[in-house]
């Protein structure tokens, strides 16, 4: 299980995570999902140990891993798939494949969950040869998220995977995403599209400008008045 | 006259081959971190003094003693990085131009202490007397000099293209945070990819030891042909480094019997200004960063 305890986080002297408390328990699916700038981005960031917090905790598993550097949650199973893809373009996309099964664990099982990835996402055997950056956006989105799965996740954190996809890959993906879920890693979902992040996961908490706003069971936060009003535009 | 350009065409050549490798190296460093290293040339001074010292000492071929130079300055490298340009990794580039420099001033002032400025040299026997091809002749160290350099370059490139280290460097340097996500530990990457630049120095020093005197303040002629040579390859692509390093070997050889040697070196850093003047990402330097 992961949770997240009473989060302060700042960029200089902004606040932009204000008390944020979280859980996600094993194998379970949640959507955080809030407008741009609601600190989405930069709560993962922290999760993933890229920033630093100036109070609260993380804990996964029992453990405080607020502190550990991000190689050290990596190895823990805390694995994201991030905004933007952040990919290698220049290398070729079974190179991208590859790197993320970079640590010692994840390096061993290399072979078989490559292979496991590419029965999942054929389309990317056939471009494993091609340079990731030479690939269109939706396929690129594929990429980060074969190359999250190779690291052998307990947890996979998405950070907007939809962003910049039509709808029909859009739909494709979130297929994906169930798929990884179903096959016991637990998914955390971060989206600005409210209301298929919603559909999907078990429950879902609401970000707004660095606090929850509002968290319970995803079928019942898209049956709230406020939430419709405020982010479906119904 | 077509002896004399063809035999300067050679021996251009083969000193742009040691420049290709000394330059890869700053380009390595500078495509990983974003740091130009100023102590480039000290530390091909070092490799030099390195490759002396096993040979006046145990009187072993700095040929044969390679291998020892490239562990002695991976390490020196990787040690520098984590002692001295990490704490710096992020502070404007005015700054870690000033570490650098200093870093320079430091080894050559070591090498002063240790070694005096007496100008030493390495005298091979068998290897002062050079190939003939007719007219043509070859200095034999600067042909093996040559063909070490080309294997040399190799090991980096299949370093980099077959290993997973060699992943991770190229990873690194083209998307840090995405690198950082994977589990790769940016701050170990960098040290390793400043110690195979610091390695490239050295191995460059070694070759350049049965070639030309060796002295502590040797290296700073050699740096600044590396970093020209850098840029004009684009900084941070190797590739483009070794191909400028051997073209501005043969110019350099070239201008050199045309114009006379004094104006050899000029003829460089015009090259220079005018690539910063009309194409400063380089001869294959795709964007700017």
């Amino acid at each position: 299980m992961l949770t997240v305890e009473d989060l302060y986080v700042n960029y200089g002297t902004l606040q932009i995570i204000q008390g944020v408390s979280m859980k996600i328990e094993d194998g379970e699916m949640i959507s955080l999902v809030g407008s741009n700038g609601a600190g989405k981005t930069t709560l993962l960031k922290t999760i993933s140990g890229l920033k630093k917090p100036e109070s609260g905790k993380i804990i996964w598993d029992g453990e405080d891993i607020t502190t550990l550097s991000p190689d050290k949650i990596v190895a823990r199973g805390i694995v994201q798939v991030p905004e933007g893809r952040k990919l290698f373009p220049q290398m070729t996309v079974q190179e991208n494949l590859e790197l993320g099964s970079f640590l010692k664990e994840a390096k061993k099982k290399r072979k078989d969950t490559l292979e496991y990835v590419y029965e999942m996402l054929p389309d990317l055997q056939k471009k494993a040869k091609m340079p990731a950056g030479s690939l269109s956006g939706g396929q690129q989105q594929m990429v980060a998220i074969g190359r999250g799965m190779m690291a052998c996740p307990k947890v996979l954190i998405f950070d907007e995977p939809s962003i910049g996809l039509s709808p029909l890959l859009t739909d494709i993906m979130f297929e994906i995403i169930r798929k990884i879920k179903d096959s016991g890693t637990t998914v955390m979902l971060v989206e600005q599209n409210v209301q298929n992040a919603l559909r999907m996961a078990d429950r879902g908490y609401v970000l707004e400008q660095g606090h929850i706003a509002m968290e319970g069971k995803a079928s019942d936060l898209l049956e709230n008045e406020e939430l419709k009003k405020s982010y479906l535009g119904i | 006259m077509a002896v004399s350009i063809t035999q300067s065409l050679i021996d251009g050549l083969l000193m742009g081959g040691v420049y290709a490798l000394a330059a890869l190296g700053v380009s390595l460093i500078f495509g990983v971190m974003k740091i130009t290293n100023f102590a480039h040339g000290a530390l091909i001074t070092v490799g030099m003094f390195v490759a002396y010292f096993m040979f006046a000492q145990l009187g072993v071929s700095p040929y044969v003693s390679l291998p020892i130079t490239i562990l002695v300055m991976f390490l020196l490298g990787y040690g520098i990085q984590k002692l001295t340009i990490n704490p710096i990794i992020t502070a404007p580039s005015h700054n870690q131009l000033l570490l650098t420099q200093g870093l320079s001033i430091v080894l050559e002032n070591l090498l002063l202490v240790l070694f005096t400025a007496n100008y030493k040299s390495i005298s091979l026997p068998g290897f002062d007397k050079a190939i003939k091809f007719g007219a043509l002749s070859i200095n034999k160290p600067k042909l093996i000099a040559f063909g070490l350099v080309v294997l040399a370059s190799l090991g980096v490139y299949l370093l980099l293209q077959k290993t997973d280290i060699g992943h991770a460097i190229s990873a690194t340097s083209v998307q840090r945070e995405g690198a950082t996500l994977m589990g790769i530990k940016v701050e170990r990457i960098n040290a390793i990819a400043f110690g195979i630049g610091v390695a490239c120095a050295g191995v460059a020093g070694a070759l350049l030891a049965p070639i030309q005197y060796i002295s502590p303040t040797v290296g700073e002629g050699f740096q600044l042909k590396c970093f020209v040579i850098a840029v004009f390859g684009g900084l941070g692509n190797i590739w483009g480094a070794v191909v400028a390093g051997l073209i501005i070997g043969v110019v350099e050889s070239v201008a050199s019997l045309a114009l006379g040697g004094s104006w050899s070196e000029m003829v460089i850093y015009l090259i220079f200004i005018l690539v910063l003047l009309f194409k400063p990402t380089g001869l294959f330097g795709k964007k700017t960063r």
